[in-house]
């Protein structure tokens, strides 16, 4: 007789149950310290369901032909010198930063997962970790071997890990994870499931790559949703796992929607990157920041929250501020960007005068009255051979670690600045969102090792100045550093093409 | 305005089948097409049919091999061998 077939629920439950047993020699709270001290209340692990119903068998086949599509794009892309018909070289700013800042944070959520993996003591929770532990690794490993093409021909590729312990743009994203990884498992699991992957990571994965098709980086666009595929799992994974511990018990309420509170403005602040990327260094425009904001958290964002408020989670804290920032931040970093170029590994520019046109129409009287004016000043010093340079280090947000910049919500003419106390120290934030999270745990933030305090204390290889500072971060000016079109990159994307520099701003070449 | 599931591929033509399954699916759905990439959102609740790709296709399709060309999506998540539903409200 055959054997009948066990249909997608059957076989979910039979390769996700019963995998674990009671310890009998140990108590289980010795062998799964980590998962009763948040506060967290769970009564029956078995509640757990992974709603994709994925089996290991399945990920391992549905995982491999990904792959494969995959390195037969990177192959072809490199074989046909597919650097070559990007839209522009600008763009691999983008990249760089990609490189830089976002894929060690892949890596890094390949170590979280693994750790909360080990720490919960349901299986299905844990086979659910143990998939994206090993999805993130895959996303560190692609991500690296699409970028390593580009590494031949362009600067700033190079020393990722290098660059990654050191340089100041770069503790943004770094703080942010180790943030996450030294936090309880299931404020990590909300924090990187819910809140950054369901909530934001859209943001990235979708507008920002499929600019990269726009700009002809076919290599960026397969691995990016090709990574984003992924993410769906671990998004549903992130929602599932804030339903589950919502059903669970009553008093993990509050709990929970402190970590949301928390971690919707960690990342909110996060993403102040990939706005700049998607506004400023894709030379084709697809969508702006603020239109993303609009579909992305706005529309899809509120309406998870409009679903979530039956188990009495409210939306995000500061939610409306994000919202009625998201016509002001990409132009404040872009201007810390551009005058902070000599002392990062990827090159700054004054938007052209087609994008110049294009902020005005996204972004209307806001852009016009109060970025535009400072770009075009800028405009006028370069012509005058005086390109202005930053020659000081920031004030930076205690718990953000992003240099003060951001404006008052209802004055952009006015910085943001909030102080705390705490034990005889004073402590710097950039809004109230980073304010409350420090005076939530200011044992934890107080040691935040903040990079312009660093510098002045001798721990940057003794560096007092941008330039010592940029050569201690092992970058050179018109390398790695500094304007666009003072740059090698600049120079070889002319060869490469057979053309002249026609570009007004070419006069740009004064040093800092 | 009744709050949107959507769900998003990318554009290509082993999507395609599926694509225009869901389209046939949900009358109230709306597509749009962004470089490389597609959105689809649909009011509160979206379906996507194996029965409907397998006429498209005219072949057997395995439901859940959806995840190779998936970019993202947002809802409830219900999953069987037949059909994948993305909604908002309880479960």
């Amino acid at each position: 007789m055959a054997v009948k077939k066990a249909s997608l629920k059957e076989k979910y439950r039979l390769m996700t149950r019963g995998l674990d047993w009671e310890t009998t020699y140990q108590p289980m709270d010795k062998v799964f310290p980590y998962d009763k001290y948040e506060g967290i209340k769970i009564k029956d692990w078995d509640k757990w369901e992974d709603p994709f119903r994925l089996t290991m068998d399945a990920y391992w086949k549905y995982q491999a032909e990904k792959e494969r599509k995959l390195y037969a794009i990177l192959d072809s892309f490199s074989q046909n010198n597919g650097q070559l018909n990007l839209s522009d070289a600008r763009y691999l700013t983008a990249i760089k930063l990609w490189m830089q800042g976002i894929t060690p944070l892949e890596y890094a959520a390949h170590r979280g997962f693994s750790h909360v993996g080990r720490q919960f003591r349901g299986a299905g929770a844990r086979v659910a970790c143990q998939m994206q532990a090993l999805d993130e690794l895959r996303h560190a490993q692609t991500q690296m071997h699409a970028f390593s093409h580009y590494n031949k021909y362009f600067s700033g590729f190079h020393q990722a890990n290098h660059m990654r312990d050191r340089a100041w743009y770069l503790s943004i994203p770094k703080s942010f994870f180790e943030d996450a990884m030294t936090a309880g498992p299931f404020e990590f699991v909300t924090s990187i499931s819910f809140a950054f992957e369901y909530v934001l990571t859209n943001l990235l994965f979708m507008p920002f790559v499929s600019g990269a098709a726009y700009n002809g980086d076919v290599a960026t666009t397969t691995f990016g949703f090709s990574a984003q595929s992924d993410e769906s799992r671990h998004m549903t994974l992130g929602l599932e796992v804030v339903k589950f511990v919502l059903e669970q018990h009553e008093d993990n309420v509050p709990i929970m929607q402190r970590y949301i509170d928390k971690w919707f403005w960690r990342g909110y602040r996060l993403l102040a990157l990939v706005g700049t990327m998607m506004d400023y260094m894709l030379p084709k425009k697809v969508m702006s920041w603020a239109e993303a904001w609009g579909v992305y958290w706005e529309e899809n964002g509120l309406a998870l929250f409009n679903d979530l408020s039956r188990y009495g989670i409210r939306l995000p804290k500061y939610h409306e501020i994000a919202t009625k920032e998201k016509l002001h931040i990409t132009h404040q970093a872009w201007m810390v960007f551009y005058t902070a170029c000599p002392a990062t590994a990827f090159h700054a520019w004054l938007p052209q005068p087609y994008e110049m046109d294009w902020l005005s129409e996204k972004y209307g009287e806001t852009f016009d009255r109060f970025y535009r004016p400072r770009f075009e000043k800028f405009g006028d010093l370069e012509k005058a051979g005086k390109r202005f340079y930053t020659n000081r280090l920031p004030l930076v947000c205690q718990t953000c670690q992003i240099p003060d910049f951001f404006t008052e919500v209802d004055n952009p003419m006015k910085q943001a600045v909030r102080h705390s106390e705490w034990r005889g120290m004073k402590f710097n934030f950039c809004s109230d969102g980073c304010k409350d999270i420090f005076v939530n745990e200011p044992e934890k933030f107080c040691q935040a090792y903040i990079p312009p305090q660093q510098i002045y204390q001798g721990n940057a290889g003794g560096a007092r100045t941008l330039a010592e500072y940029a050569a201690w971060l092992r970058c050179g000016m018109g390398t790695e550093s500094g304007d666009y079109y003072s740059s090698d990159d600049y120079a070889n994307w002319l060869k490469w093409h057979g053309e002249r520099d026609t570009t007004p701003s070419s006069s740009a070449a004064a040093q800092p | 305005m009744q709050d949107k599931v959507f769900i998003s591929f990318q554009n290509n033509d082993e999507a395609r089948p599926v694509i225009d399954a869901i389209m046939e699916d949900n009358p109230t759905a709306v597509l749009s097409e962004m470089p490389a990439m597609v959105k689809i959102d649909a009011p509160m609740r979206l379906v996507v049919r194996r029965e409907t790709i397998e006429k498209n296709l005219g072949r057997a399709f395995d439901l859940q091999s959806i995840h190779i060309n998936l970019i993202s999506l947002s809802g409830n998540i219900d999953e069987s061998e037949d059909e994948f539903i993305l909604a908002w409200g309880r479960r």
